[in-house]
Parts: C-alpha cells; sequence; structure tokens
C-alpha cells in the first residue's frame, strides 16, 4: 500500500494542469513502514523535455530534492507523472525507463480535465502492477 | 583519502575514479546514472577520467522519464 495525502494529491493535480499541455513531473519521499509507503513530501520538478508525450527531470533539481529527503530523515519512494492525453497506465516508454523495481511510479491521467485518475504501479520488466493507493 | 557517497562518508584509495566509484558502489543501470562532485555534474564521457579528491561529496543521480 503507498498512502498520499489528499493535500499533496491535490498539489500534483495542480501543478499537473498548470503545466499542460506538456506532461508533468516530480519525485516522492518519505518513510517506509511495515510494507507500506508513506509518502512524506511531493517534489513538483521541471520536465526538461516540455512535451505533451515524454518527461525527464531536471537532474539539478532532482539533486537538490535528494539532498533535502535526506535531511528531512526521508528515503526516496518514486516518482510520479502526469499523461494529459493517455490513460495512468505505463506506457511501453515508461516500463522501458523504469529500472527500479522496488520503486513507485505514480500515473496521474489528465484525459478527462475534470476528473484526473492517479495510479501507482510497480514495474519490472514488461510487467506493471498496480498498488493500493490510499488518498487521505 | 575520505570522500562522501550519497550522504555517507566513507574511506577510498587515493586516485579513485568516478567510474572506478561506480564499479565499488555497485551502482545498478550505470548508463542511467548522472553523477555530481561538490554539486558539479560529471560529463558521462569523462568518468574514467575523473579522479576524486578528498572531502569530495559525490552523489548518483538515476535517470528517470518516461512519456504517455
Amino acid at each position: 500500500m503507498i498512502i498520499l495525502t489528499k493535500s499533496d494529491y491535490n498539489r500534483i493535480v495542480e501543478h499537473a494542469l498548470r503545466e499542460l499541455p506538456d506532461e508533468a513531473c516530480g519525485l516522492i519521499a518519505g518513510k517506509i513502514e511495515d510494507n507500506d509507503k508513506i509518502i512524506k513530501k511531493v517534489y513538483l520538478l521541471t520536465n526538461i523535455d516540455h512535451s505533451n508525450e515524454h518527461f525527464s527531470l531536471d537532474p539539478k533539481e532532482q539533486l537538490e530534492a535528494i539532498k533535502d529527503m535526506r535531511a528531512c530523515g526521508f528515503v526516496p519512494l518514486g516518482n510520479w507523472h502526469s499523461h494529459p492525453e493517455s490513460p495512468s497506465r505505463p506506457s511501453d516508454e515508461d516500463k522501458r525507463l523504469a529500472y527500479d523495481s522496488k520503486a513507485s511510479y505514480m500515473i496521474l491521467s489528465l484525459m478527462d480535465r475534470e476528473s484526473p485518475v492517479l495510479n501507482s504501479f510497480k514495474i519490472q520488466g514488461d510487467n506493471a502492477e498496480k498498488e493500493e493507493l490510499v488518498i487521505e | 583519502m575520505f570522500i562522501t557517497v550519497a550522504g555517507e562518508k566513507k574511506e577510498v584509495k587515493d586516485g579513485l575514479t568516478v567510474a572506478q566509484l561506480i564499479v565499488d558502489e555497485n551502482v545498478e543501470t550505470p548508463m542511467y546514472v548522472t553523477v555530481s562532485i561538490n554539486d558539479e555534474f560529471v560529463e558521462s564521457g569523462k568518468f574514467e577520467d575523473t579522479v576524486l579528491n578528498d572531502g569530495d561529496n559525490v552523489e548518483f543521480l538515476y535517470f528517470m522519464g518516461g512519456g504517455q
């Protein structure tokens, strides 16, 4: 299970809507208790591809985020990105570039701008497994 | 000499290169790793030639990207 606060969910959605038509992206960090991932902080990063179909995190911002996580006592839990025009599921490119089988890959679909859909996945090779996401 | 890797201070041999450190640290998927030394990014083609110095602060950043 992965747990996200409602306010952090709103931050993700607001940032992703603001970045349209481009994909938006960022990192998630927090704590792992038993087998649950508890997201304590969401990082809103720049998509240096500035693309509607691709994203790459800005390495400089990524470095700052990693240092901030360490300073806060959090561990990296994964990343998130938006799909402006497609469903909330990993694309072939998402799978190809998901090299960390322990990470959570959160995907926000904005196909329906009024009703965004956020899912979280674990990805290993070509297999993407949806994990239970609790927004509270 | 002592360097800090991902926030952890450790002793390494003098003259260690970034390429050797990547091997020593068992970095997975090194082709997707960006390395910074004291907040300066090292060009990926220069890992073999970049020698670390005492007190350096090294971070490994894993490329994260994708697309819809």
